[in-house]
């Protein structure tokens, strides 16, 4: 696993960490909740044939604190359409997990033209009081692991201080990355998305983990009835809320073979 | 030195076994525990105790807001405080106080605010709390993220809605009203005292320090606990070159007065057995959303915590930990210090020990916690009234208190006759 390629761009004042690498044809990827603090090996599976290019979310690991000026929904997805552009994905796939999912919706949503094709992972934005998803930022700081991947050690290496990374600033980046998350779906995870579904034109990939504990399974079958392009749900096996962190090879397979 | 009679209401009949068969006081505590015909016996008994508060001689009585809590039965502490407004006449009625971001539009809390100070002529005490987790982020649902902005926000709109003479437009981040203008008018000028509630932040030190404003620690855990906070508070006021008026600072502590130490402890172990083993009984999973510690005060933590530092036993734990890691039992509750017990002379000594090494000039006492009776509520009230307070009143007399509401004139102020039924055979 080497390193990508790291570069800085602008969005409302707060740099923003942009990280590429591979090549071939571009895909997009906006993380998912806790954001990544650290490269993982599910962009290593897309690097193999892509270009692969991770633009981080306002307020998540590596999007500083751009979170705190975005106060509307409005406000959210004009930064995220800015760092897609900024990061020479405009027109490219995009691929999106959890809160970045839902983020990458809303861009395919009102401007089709940023969007080749589009793979979600398990996304936010929708509430369906019958079969209401998990809340995320009520639970016991041990049950977290365990509700974000069905191996809890995977999200426990991601979220460990690094050799040499400063160890006040470090817990405090992943405390934010949390309530960024929440400053857009603070408190139900409901955005509303659901009217703006039908607005997504491009073929869109629904991947859900097989145990998923946050979003339940019925989501996948409600964005597809509303999505106006043609759709396609995969189910990950032994994976959870966040399946490209479970089963990176996997989730990327389904991806790369969802975008041909 | 200025001795203040604080009630929560709580809910004085949770189950023996709440703390095994229910995860959480707070935020979903279920609604099968709550009996309607006894909570109004609840209520009537909580506002006789403050009335008769009021009449023992305390400088004020004090209510505060909850939502969802067993142990909190004020959503609206100013519907008790428009009672106590005509049921008292000379304490200042301390609202302690209205969590600001929760206001839609916040111009309501200067309404409603003005209208107690009005009603009372003018003994107002206009506490401006953040709210906890508990009651902001889950019970009623605001963005942890937004939600300090929003308070400060309407913290400005507020005061202008106080002061200025002219209707203004309020064109702010989170509120937008184009036509602000209350009717009525707050009767002090150019303002009610506005009291602040902190957890121990430094921003909140500083604003405090800054605005001019009483900064107020309401800890269940005692003098032995806020000794750190108050401290940091007075260090901020210190850099800030301010005078350390102890008046600018209140401080809560529970208060249990019998005839001897062995008698008090006795008299109050149940109530705070029942405060510190069911009231405190909260899900930690409630307490904490993130972005509502600032991450100021998250650095703050954490470095106290490397240095092991002295004041991490409360400061830079998060709301969870503290109420994880509470003292239940009674011999514990008094060694923690969470509660004064003794014999009149006993209790005064303590707590002039408070008020000079936390250097503060409000005290906010409990004399009701937890499932107190209300025989026992006059007991406690009444001999502290009559045989501690005389033993402090002389505390800080060097300075002024700045931030005391300035009532009307007596001489001015409405007679409100005592209600008289009609009775039935007229």
């Amino acid at each position: 696993m080497s390193e990508p390629e790291t570069l800085t761009v602008d969005v409302n004042g707060f740099p923003t960490r942009i990280w590429r690498k591979g090549s071939g044809p571009k895909i997009g990827f906006l993380a998912g909740f806790g954001g990544l603090p650290r490269w993982v090996p599910f962009l290593d599976e897309l690097a193999k044939t892509r270009t692969v290019i991770v633009p981080s979310v306002p307020g998540f690991p590596g999007g500083d604190r751009g979170h705190s000026v975005l106060d509307s929904h409005l406000d959210w997805l004009l930064a995220v359409r800015e760092l897609l552009e900024k990061a020479d994905l405009a027109g490219a796939d995009l691929a999106g997990s959890s809160v970045g999912a839902s983020l990458a919706a809303e861009v395919a949503a009102l401007w089709p033209a940023m969007v080749r094709k589009l793979a979600l992972i398990a996304p936010f934005g929708l509430f369906d009081e019958t079969d209401p998803p998990t809340d995320p930022w009520a639970q016991r700081a041990d049950a977290v692991p365990g509700l974000m991947v069905n191996d809890p050690e995977i999200w426990k290496a991601l979220k460990a201080v690094p050799d040499g990374a400063n160890s006040v600033e470090w817990p405090i980046e992943q405390v934010r990355a949390s309530e960024s998350a929440a400053r857009i779906f603070w408190p139900l995870g409901n955005t509303r998305l659901e009217k703006r579904l039908r607005l997504i034109q491009a073929p869109t990939l629904l991947v859900w983990g097989e145990h998923d504990k946050i979003m339940p399974r019925s989501y996948a079958d409600k964005f597809a009835a509303g999505i106006a392009g043609k759709t396609e749900v995969r189910v990950i096996p032994g994976a959870g809320h966040l399946a490209e962190l479970d089963k990176p090879a996997e989730t990327a397979a389904a991806i790369l073979a969802f975008l041909g | 030195m200025k001795l203040m009679w604080f009630h929560l209401m709580p809910y004085t009949e949770l189950p023996a076994d709440f703390r095994e068969a229910n995860p959480s006081v707070w935020v979903d505590i279920h609604s099968s525990l709550f009996d309607p015909k006894r909570a109004h016996l609840m209520y009537n008994d909580f506002m006789d105790e403050l009335e008769y508060a009021a009449q023992c001689g305390f400088d004020a009585v004090c209510v505060n807001e909850h939502h969802s809590n067993g142990y909190g039965l004020m959503p609206s502490p100013n519907l008790i405080a428009s009672s106590l407004a005509r049921r008292t006449t000379d304490t200042a009625i301390c609202v302690m106080g209205n969590s600001l971001a929760l206001y839609n539009p916040p111009t309501r809390v200067a309404e409603e605010f003005a209208m107690i100070d009005v009603i009372s002529g003018g003994r107002l005490i206009a506490g401006f709390p953040v709210g906890t987790p508990m009651d902001t982020c889950y019970a009623y649902g605001t963005n942890p993220s937004q939600l300090r902005q929003r308070y400060h926000e309407a913290h400005d709109l507020v005061v202008r809605a106080w002061t200025e003479t002219d209707t203004f437009a309020f064109n702010g981040r989170f509120n937008q009203q184009r036509y602000v203008n209350i009717w009525p008018r707050p009767i002090q000028r150019p303002h009610p005292p506005i009291w602040v509630p902190g957890g121990g932040s430094v921003e909140t030190w500083r604003w405090c320090a800054e605005m001019d404003y009483v900064y107020c620690y309401l800890s269940y855990y005692g003098y032995k606990a806020g000794r750190a906070t108050m401290d940091g508070f007075w260090a901020e006021m210190e850099r800030l070159g301010k005078p350390k008026n102890p008046y600018q600072a209140g401080f809560l502590q529970f208060i249990g007065v019998g005839e001897s130490r062995q008698h008090a402890f006795d008299l109050y172990a149940e109530a705070a057995e029942y405060f510190y083993g069911r009231c405190l009984h909260v899900d930690p999973k409630w307490a904490t959303p993130p972005g509502y510690t600032s991450e100021g005060s998250q650095r703050a933590g954490i470095e106290s915590q490397i240095r092991k530092a002295a004041d991490s036993n409360v400061r830079g734990k998060s709301t969870g930990e503290r109420f994880a890691s509470v003292a239940r039992e009674m011999e514990a509750i008094v060694d923690n210090g969470y509660v004064i017990i003794g014999s009149p002379d006993e209790v005064a000594e303590q707590l002039r020990e408070v008020a000079v090494n936390l250097n503060v000039g409000h005290l906010m006492l409990l004399l009701q916690y937890g499932n107190m009776s209300k025989d026992l509520t006059r007991y406690n009230t009444k001999l502290f009234a009559e045989q501690v307070m005389p033993k402090l009143k002389d505390l800080h007399s060097g300075w002024d208190d700045r931030w005391w509401p300035k009532p009307m004139d007596a001489s001015l102020r409405a007679a409100v006759p005592a209600f008289q039924p009609r009775l039935a055979a007229e």
